[in-house]
């Protein structure tokens, strides 16, 4: 049904492709034949209430579901044409390509330098010199830069909870991913922090395509260029964020953004 | 008010304090006994002469005073010494008997080769080949000094000896090789038996030197007389120490303190091991601790890690996890007779049989050794570590490991950059409960190679350095066999004392650096939550 659906635009050249996918926990269905183009260096949003499956979806697009028991997944996810369920695809060049930043911040308990420079040293790279360029270079651009600059080598447990989450976002930054994954990186922040990030989000945007999930709905009208409210497993309503707040399609869209519901 | 009182619960508060209090005494009584005890056993003791009321006298150290039971007199324990003369070394004497006690200044204690103790007067000297001690005070050290010399080169030539029997000892294993692969005739091994026959000739050329020297030097000797007058000729090669308590100044008394714990730590067991130092059990206990610890902490880890980080979850993993949990919990003499059939009988034998068949039926690694005690007191805390390893595991977050795979790192990556050392503050904590309690364990030990004497140390000079196969001894056995299996097991019991303060000594030496090493890494790898 979604096809032919009107609520859902069709993106010319989506970066990412989901084609009929349903995943499913045990015996109980979580995604529900959902397909849509993501766009390439733009920021969409996933909305939706608890539950409806945002988080399970983006989880699909680096296959950080692979680690749950029990999980069947049917359908196709393309990201440059290239299908990542394919069982010969290497889950390490995906995530290299696909980077992650999760709810709850997770520094490693090492160093601030060792945390940025992680991903460099697992892919091999040893050369003191890039490694440094490296962590300047997304410390500054996670806007991190100067609250850290003199306490590299200590302990990243000793920031705060937002330092500790662009923290985390520069950390996936210094791969040079092609795609970021956010799983409501703002949720346990405060609204100064917050505000921060999204900041943060809007400066990497362009560069990195980004698709966000969060429950703000404020937060999804500030930073993101496309919108998908999902409900329950299924895509209701996708489509440019200014057309999906001021115009939404659907009554059940209108509900939930005016707060009348969820 | 009291209802109150209940709710706010302040009797639980106290019901709590009063238990930590009781495990706290009784903890505190355990080390004030063996400290006050172990540690006053080398402090030189007063010699006391009572004269009795039979006219007769004697000397010794007061051991205890008591009162005798239903009859208000009180007694007083003497260690008497010179078993030589008078076959016992203690004895208990009723006060009311005793006219006189004094300290007599010229009191002389020997401690000898055998018999123990000497307690008496010197009276002359009969030496040979060395100047004629002039008397006074410190005349009997002087004489014993003088003869050091040739003290050494006796004890050397012993050396020597064993040495030779042992290249002796290994010419035979190839001839016994060479007969069983029935080799006949070749050059290499005439050339061996002309090589013991040149050894043989050389012990026995040797032996006779010793027993000539060892003769001449125990001519040497000083007559000393009882508190009754009775003379007693001692060889002076024979006296180990002397000293006269009465008559020490109080650094006197501390520099004879620490050269018996000189003794204590790297000296030989004498008198079967109720004097003497510890050096070989301090070895063999140390040693063994290590083994098992390089045995059983990487087969413990391993293990740990598949169970929570490999294996699939399911009645599989439950059912070994029970196991393993169940495992910490069987008898220690159940891993010894274990150890017993399954490592110095089976694998033990079968080594013999494929590698040994020329020294069949004397044994080689088919028999206790050091090696199969650690191998077997691996097995009993190999599943402390494991569950350990599993607890420490599972405790680390999922984000973290979530964080680490989203960055592109394998599951080994995840695992050795970030998993294992944030578990290793608690990995480390159960290998220190391991360890201790592979430390205290002595049952498994008596049947799988712990000795009451062993003729040499597991790791020597002598190719190949680590001898796997050698009993060893044990502090914990030390105290059982001197305290319990000894002949005299009163004279032994100031050792008991000394032994189980090392021991402890040792386990807490061997925690606390555990112990150390884990807070350092629980400094390095916290995860503060925010």
């Amino acid at each position: 049904m979604s096809t032919t659906d009107t609520a859902i635009i069709r993106i010319d050249n989506p970066q990412v492709e989901v084609e009929n996918l349903n995943l499913y926990y045990g015996a109980s269905q979580a995604l529900k034949d959902l397909t849509f183009g993501i766009p390439g260096h733009q920021v969409t949003a996933l909305i939706g209430p608890s539950g409806c499956g945002k988080s399970t979806l983006i989880r699909c697009i680096n296959r950080m579901n692979d680690l749950v028991d029990g999980l069947r997944i049917e359908g196709a996810i393309t990201i440059n044409g290239e299908n990542i369920n394919d069982p010969a695809l290497d889950v390490i060049e995906l995530r290299r390509k696909v980077g992650m930043v999760f709810q709850k911040w997770n520094p490693f308990p090492k160093s601030i330098y060792e945390n940025i420079v992680y991903g460099l040293r697992i892919a091999g790279i040893q050369d003191k010199t890039v490694l440094d360029e490296a962590a300047e270079k997304c410390l500054k651009r996670a806007a991190l830069w100067d609250e850290v600059k003199d306490r590299l080598h200590q302990s990243a447990m000793g920031l705060s909870g937002g330092q500790m989450q662009r923290l985390c976002i520069a950390r996936a930054i210094a791969v040079s991913p092609e795609i970021i994954l956010m799983d409501e990186p703002c949720s346990a922040l405060d609204p100064r922090s917050t505000s921060r990030i999204e900041d943060l989000i809007r400066e990497l945007r362009g560069e990195y395509t980004i698709i966000i999930v969060t429950h703000n709905m404020q937060q999804a009208a500030r930073i993101s260029d496309y919108t998908a409210y999902m409900y329950l497993g299924e895509l209701i309503e996708y489509g440019p964020t200014q057309t999906l707040f001021t115009m939404p399609e659907k009554k059940e869209t209108e509900d939930y953004i005016t707060g009348r519901f969820g | 008010m009291t209802k109150k009182f209940w709710r706010q619960g302040e009797p639980f508060v106290w019901a709590t304090g009063l238990a930590l209090s009781l495990i706290l005494f009784l903890t505190l009584l355990l080390f004030y006994v063996v400290l006050a005890n172990g540690l006053a056993v080398f402090w030189p003791k007063k010699v006391a002469l009572a004269t009795l009321q039979d006219g007769r006298s004697l000397l010794g150290e007061i051991v205890q005073e008591e009162t005798i039971p239903h009859n208000e007199k009180k007694r007083l324990q003497f260690k008497i010494g010179n078993r030589d003369l008078y076959g016992l070394d203690f004895k208990w004497v009723d006060a009311s008997e005793i006219t006189s006690l004094t300290y007599p200044k010229d009191v002389h204690v020997l401690e000898r080769q055998e018999y123990g103790n000497f307690y008496g007067y010197l009276s002359e000297f009969e030496v040979k080949g060395i100047a004629p001690p002039v008397s006074g005070s410190n005349s009997l050290a002087q004489t014993i000094g003088a003869l050091e010399d040739r003290k050494v080169e006796v004890h050397l030539l012993g050396k020597k000896i064993a040495n030779l029997n042992r290249r002796v000892e290994l010419i035979d294993h190839h001839l016994a090789k060479a007969r069983y692969n029935k080799e006949e005739n070749t050059p290499a091994l005439a050339a061996m038996q002309g090589e013991k026959q040149g050894l043989k000739t050389e012990f026995e050329a040797l032996v006779s030197i010793l027993g000539e020297k060892s003769a001449a030097l125990a001519t040497n000797q000083a007559i000393f007389t009882d508190a009754n007058g009775q003379p007693k000729a001692i060889a002076l090669p024979n006296i180990v120490r002397a000293y006269q308590p009465n008559n020490m100044s109080f650094f006197a008394k501390c520099a004879y303190y620490l050269e018996r714990l000189r003794e204590l730590f790297f000296d030989e067991p004498r008198e079967s091991n109720t004097e003497g130092g510890l050096f070989p059990a301090i070895f063999g206990t140390v040693m063994l601790i290590f083994l098992m610890s390089i045995l059983s902490f990487p087969l413990g880890v391993l293990a740990g890690i598949y169970l929570r980080e490999y294996a699939k979850d399911g009645w599989l993993v439950k059912m070994v996890r029970i196991a393993v949990n169940n495992l910490a919990g069987i008898p220690s003499i159940v891993y010894g007779i274990f150890g017993l059939g399954f490592f110095v009988y089976g694998i033990g034998g079968g080594i013999d049989q494929l590698f040994f068949p020329e020294r069949l039926p004397t044994p080689t690694f088919g028999t206790g050794g050091i090696l199969w005690t650690s191998l077997t007191l691996g097995l009993l805390t190999v599943p402390v570590v494991i569950v350990a390893t599993e607890e420490a595991l599972g405790s680390i977050p999922p984000g973290i490991r979530e964080g680490s795979q989203a960055l592109a790192a394998t599951k080994l990556q995840t695992l050795t950059r970030i998993l294992l050392p944030m578990a290793s503050p608690g990995i480390l904590t159960g290998f220190i409960l391991a360890m201790a309690r592979a430390a205290g364990e002595v049952a498994p030990l008596m049947i799988t190679g712990v000795v009451k004497l062993a003729p040499a140390l597991p790791l020597d000079g002598v190719f190949p350095f680590l001898h796997l196969d050698r009993k060893f001894m044990h502090l914990g056995f030390h105290i059982y066999d001197i305290g319990f299996q000894s002949p005299n097991v009163e004279a032994a019991k100031p050792m008991v004392y000394v032994t189980t303060l090392l021991l402890i000594l040792i386990v807490l030496a061997m925690t606390s650096t555990a112990i150390y090493l884990r807070n350092k890494m629980r400094q390095r790898h916290s995860v503060v939550d925010v």
